[in-house]
């Protein structure tokens, strides 16, 4: 099943390369890896999607809960959450495409944040389906380019991550 | 207060520490540091011939002793020697701690001289790592390092010292911290009452219980209280391989060690049990064989200070997190006042069931008239030593000879590479041993092809005097990897002969120690007498073993843990 496991991190050198190692070493797998300083500048949140039966899961968890600078982890699928993924997407746009590719960009709430005379870029937000769901929409034969940002996630209501 | 640069400063902060012995080799990168040394006499440094060797003379030490380790190397390649060692500890849970010199910080990067990512390369094996960059800095972490390696489940840690770290003129002010605070590191100081509580229950309520110790309880002190427990209770315990010792070998209520080299008994009251008690052990593949297969009526209690260890093979059922020592201490007191009593009926049926086990005497060998069999020498040194010594095994049959004929009523004394299993491990844990056990009999039982391994440390045991006593089990071959091809590959001994074997008679005698051959099985006795009576050299024993032995009882592979070899024609 997969899983959003969100932690803090100590901002320091290093740390990220023993939570990237640790996955690697233990033939965990990573799907996606976002990470970034939190308003707490000594401390960086990481998300990291996974995947794997309930016993892997939890051996991941505690695993990295093992590592000396990881300050508190939660699995966040565990609990009603928000994911959200950002997207880039180079797409071709001419002619009657470009009406079209407009609209289908309303649909799924993008923007278009950079215009050719041939070429849309288009930002889009949401979780990884509906990213997904907008590619297949457009049809892959457009697409130029695409960078996804990978998954950041957080609890819904009161619940919170911190110190 | 003090100015001091950051080479003194490191060699101040291990004399607070309390550090005896540091064991190394010096390097470009670390020779500040060594001058730092030199200045000064409360820390003394143990030269060794081979980085890998000073690991592994920490490491005997610490296993003797409960205290960490040290070690001193340079960059580069005297960094990349000691992974072998590290990951050795690593595996074992051995505290320690690696000082490794490195480049200047203002050449990391750059593909210098004598420059290797020690953080990276040894970040794997490692429970945490530590670099430098100020020199002030260096009081905390070197306390941040020892606190680090000693507590929670122990390991080796890392620290990368940069050479413009330590620069002699560049002074800063020395205050070395009482205590080290980590709000990311808390290991759990006691155990879970309600579920202590649920584990006694069950453990009174059984009928066939077996209590299943490890590594952890020798690491975690407990021997003691893990001894009164089992005594209280009246129920059979069996140990691994790394918990040899932490309950008399010699005790009734002792039916050895358990796995693939177990004996019957143990590994038959494992399978048949109905509650398994699991102090300080981590159900390793060694130990449980196929895990589908593993005690398929057994529940399971598992008491580990590392939450990553319970449920990572095989499920427990009450899973208890904190110190060995701690939780059996609330056991014992709950045992003690407990209404409820362990069913004496059951108990005894389940006793009477395990000595017939007993009697069927999985654990034999069929002696010759002329051929010296390797379990023979084992059971005579333990005769010929009371069972008193501290044995060193490298890795191979000779040491589960060793571990399964030597009879251990004491923890700390047998001192092995059980979970990376490092051949070349033997002789300088022996040195680490013997060094701060100066008055104990302290035995390396290796095998021709261990011993070579780190050979090159005779030099050192002449340096230092270490008379410890090299039982060389030799049969000329490398004799487990034989008795799997003979087991699996019909007999192809693919490169596991060892031709052009040296004289380590003349071996032993050209680095200033004495060496004795023994070849006629009349001798034995006699010859080992007059080496262990040679008290202050360094005896090299070179035995000729049967060399078509093999080790008896050895589980079926992916079979349950009943299923065994127990000779070469027996299966169960």
């Amino acid at each position: 099943m997969r899983r959003i496991i969100s932690v803090l991190l100590e901002n320091e050198p290093g740390a990220l390369s023993r939570v990237v190692g640790l996955f690697s070493q233990r033939n965990y797998n990573i799907e996606t890896l976002t990470v970034a300083p939190t308003e707490d500048e000594s401390l960086s949140r990481l998300t990291v999607t996974t995947s794997g039966s309930d016993k892997v899961i939890e051996q991941i968890t505690k695993q990295l809960n093992k590592l000396i600078e990881v300050v508190k982890l939660v699995d966040l699928t565990e609990g009603a959450h928000i994911e959200r993924e950002l997207m880039l997407v180079k797409l071709k746009a001419t002619g009657s495409q470009r009406a079209e590719i407009k609209r289908t960009v309303d649909i799924f709430r993008g923007q278009i944040v950079d215009v050719t005379s041939s070429v849309y870029t288009v930002q889009l937000a949401g979780d990884s389906d509906k990213l997904d769901g907008f590619i297949q929409a457009v049809g892959t034969s457009g697409v130029l380019e695409v960078v996804r940002s990978g998954v950041s996630g957080i609890a819904r209501g009161e619940k919170v991550l911190s110190l | 207060m003090e100015l001091l640069s950051g080479a003194d400063m490191l060699i101040r902060s291990l004399q607070d520490e309390g550090i005896e012995y540091i064991y190394g080799y010096p390097g470009g990168a670390a020779l500040h540091i060594y001058d730092a040394l030199f200045r000064q006499d409360k820390v003394k440094h143990i030269l060794v011939r081979h980085e890998q060797a000073a690991v592994h003379m920490a490491d005997g030490y610490a296993r003797a002793t409960g205290k960490p380790g040290t070690v001193l190397v340079t960059s580069g390649p005297g960094a990349t020697n000691t992974i072998t060692g590290i990951a050795t500890a690593f595996m074992d849970s051995i505290p320690m701690v690696v000082l490794c010199g490195q480049v200047a910080s203002t050449l990391i990067g750059e593909d210098a001289f004598q420059e290797t990512d020690m953080m990276g390369v040894s970040r794997p094996v490692v429970k945490h790592n530590l670099s430098v960059r100020h020199p002030e800095e260096i009081p905390e972490i070197i306390r941040k390092a020892y606190y680090i390696a000693a507590t929670g489940r122990p390991g080796p840690v890392v620290v990368d010292i940069p050479k413009d770290m330590t620069t002699p003129n560049e002074r800063y002010e020395y205050l070395y911290p009482k205590k080290v605070k980590l709000r990311s590191y808390n290991p759990a100081i006691r155990g879970h009452a309600g579920q202590i509580k649920k584990a006694v229950d069950m453990m009174l309520a059984a009928k066939r219980p077996i209590i299943y110790a490890g590594g952890g309880v020798i690491l975690g002190k407990a021997s003691d209280l893990l001894t009164e427990l089992v005594r209280m209770l009246g129920y059979p315990i069996t140990n691994t391989l790394m918990g040899i010792g932490c309950y008399p070998a010699s005790d009734k209520q002792h039916l050895g060690w358990l796995g693939m080299h177990g004996t019957y008994e143990a590994n038959m009251a494992m399978h048949h049990s109905d509650l398994i008690l699991c102090v300080g052990a981590r159900f390793d593949d060694r130990v449980t064989n196929a895990t589908e297969k593993f005690c398929p009526g057994a529940r399971i209690i598992h008491i580990d200070i590392d939450p990553a260890s319970i449920s990572k093979t095989v499920d427990a059922d009450v899973p208890i997190v904190g110190p060995v020592d701690a939780v059996l201490k609330e056991m014992l007191s709950l045992v003690r006042e407990s209404k409820e009593k362990p069913d004496s009926d059951a108990i005894a049926s389940w006793w009477k069931q395990i000595d017939e086990w007993r009697a069927f005497h999985g654990m034999r060998y069929e002696t010759s008239p002329d051929v010296i069999k390797p379990q023979e020498v084992i059971e005579m040194l333990c005769r010929l030593t009371n069972g008193e010594a501290f044995v060193a095994s490298d890795v191979g049959q000779h040491q589960m000879f060793a571990a399964q004929y030597y009879k251990f009523d004491k923890p700390n004394r047998w001192i092995n590479s059980g979970g990376l299993g490092t051949m070349g491990f033997g002789l300088p844990a022996a040195m680490g041993v013997k060094l701060t056990h100066p008055d104990d009999e302290v035995l390396c039982i290796t095998g021709e092809g261990s011993i070579q391994m780190n050979i090159q440390e005779l030099s050192t045991c002449k340096q230092y005097n270490l008379p410890v006593k090299i039982i060389n089990l030799n049969n000329q071959a490398l004799g487990m990897v034989k008795q799997w091809q003979d087991m699996n590959y019909e007999s192809r001994h693919a490169e596991s002969y060892m031709e052009s074997l040296p004289d380590f008679i003349k071996l032993a005698e050209s680095y200033g120690h004495r060496g004795v051959r023994i070849e006629k099985k009349e001798d034995l006795e006699t010859k080992l007498k007059e080496v262990l009576a040679m008290k202050d050299d360094l005896v090299f024993v070179d035995i000729y073993v049967d060399r078509f032995e093999h080790v008896y009882p050895m589980q079926v592979a992916r079979g349950a843990m009943k299923d065994m070899w127990l000779s070469k024609t027996e299966r169960v």
